[in-house]
């Protein structure tokens, strides 16, 4: 991975330099026109969102099954990439609403049920924190509850009457809008990648740097 | 005659109190009914409506993108800098180190 991280990197900023311009040439939808344009940076977050609590859940799993710290490492990095992203959503998504609803927020269970998920991440984050020594197993339970109710937010416009859009809508998106929105989402997903890389790395060293100052004291 | 005059005072009351709602009434005849608020006439199709009732998109898509573009430069800095404080702990306990 370390020998694929510079051109990787180097490959996800031009990606992100370039959404833009897709994004501006990309068809504009008959009746939100502009700001139906958040939406190629408001869905792939939530993507990068559920994926990262589904990292930390897993990784709580494997940690809480056999205390394997390498996948503590992984837990604590899907928890904040879902609190980053899932705030970059959360931000993003009222931007939308403002125009699309003349709201910046509603009480939808969709709305309701992502926050509850985003505040579940904040908390996990808190506790490995300020938890103290025996946190890690707390904080796994809590990432795993955390990710569970990922299905419901996301299947929530199915199953209930909200005013959020349905999960029909990227399925049946136009040829235009549909490769500019996948080609955000592969940018955001690279982007994960990375971030892992960059987040597991540094709990690691902070592993080596325990495990040294343990030594120096011995 | 002071009865005769006493019914006319009585009818002349009459007269003016029941002269008030008349006149009201013939007043507000001669006024156009209000005209019944959009809303509960019919909808406006948004690209009629007058320009401050409009929001405009623009300023949201913006501010959607600048989010999006500082969550993610700052959560990169964050990350470089926790990265950087720990290789620099790592590299002063491996001085303090005895070395074997």
């Amino acid at each position: 991975m370390q020998r694929l991280f510079l051109p990787l990197l180097i490959l996800v900023a031009a990606m992100f330099a370039y959404a833009p311009l897709a994004i501006a040439n990309a068809p504009f939808e008959s009746t939100m026109l502009l700001v139906q344009k958040i939406f190629y940076f408001h869905v792939p977050s939530w993507f990068v969102m559920f994926s990262g609590a589904f990292l930390c859940a897993g990784a709580s799993v494997v940690y809480l099954a056999k205390g394997s710290k390498n996948a503590d490492h992984y837990a604590v990095t899907g928890a904040e990439l879902a609190v980053v992203f899932g705030l970059m959503g959360l931000i993003t998504g009222p931007l939308w609403a403002r125009k699309a609803w003349g709201v910046w927020w509603e009480w939808d269970v969709k709305l309701t049920l992502a926050l509850v998920v985003w505040l579940t991440f904040v908390a996990y984050l808190l506790l490995r924190r300020y938890g103290g020594p025996g946190s890690e197993k707390l904080a796994a339970g809590v990432g795993i509850f955390g990710a569970a109710n990922i299905p419901f937010v996301y299947y929530s416009v199915n199953w209930w009457r909200t005013i959020h859009p349905k999960t029909t809508v990227v399925p049946t998106l136009g040829p235009g809008m549909r490769g500019t929105f996948w080609f955000c989402v592969l940018a955001f997903m690279l982007l994960m990648v990375l971030i892992i890389a960059a987040r597991v790395r540094l709990e690691r060293q902070r592993a080596r740097v325990d495990e040294l100052f343990l030594e120096l004291e011995d | 005659m002071r009865r005769v005059r006493s019914v006319w005072r009585v009818l002349l009351v009459w007269l003016l109190l029941a002269a008030g709602p008349v006149w009201h009434a013939a007043v507000d005849a001669q006024q156009p009914p209000p005209r019944p608020k959009p809303a509960e006439d019919e909808f406006v199709p948004i690209d009629q409506l007058p320009s401050g009732e409009q929001l405009p998109a623009a300023p949201l898509l913006i501010a959607a993108y600048a989010v999006a573009w500082l969550a993610v430069a700052g959560y990169l800095f964050s990350i470089w800098r926790r990265l950087d404080r720990v290789d620099r702990d790592i590299a002063e306990a491996g001085r303090r180190l005895p070395r074997t």
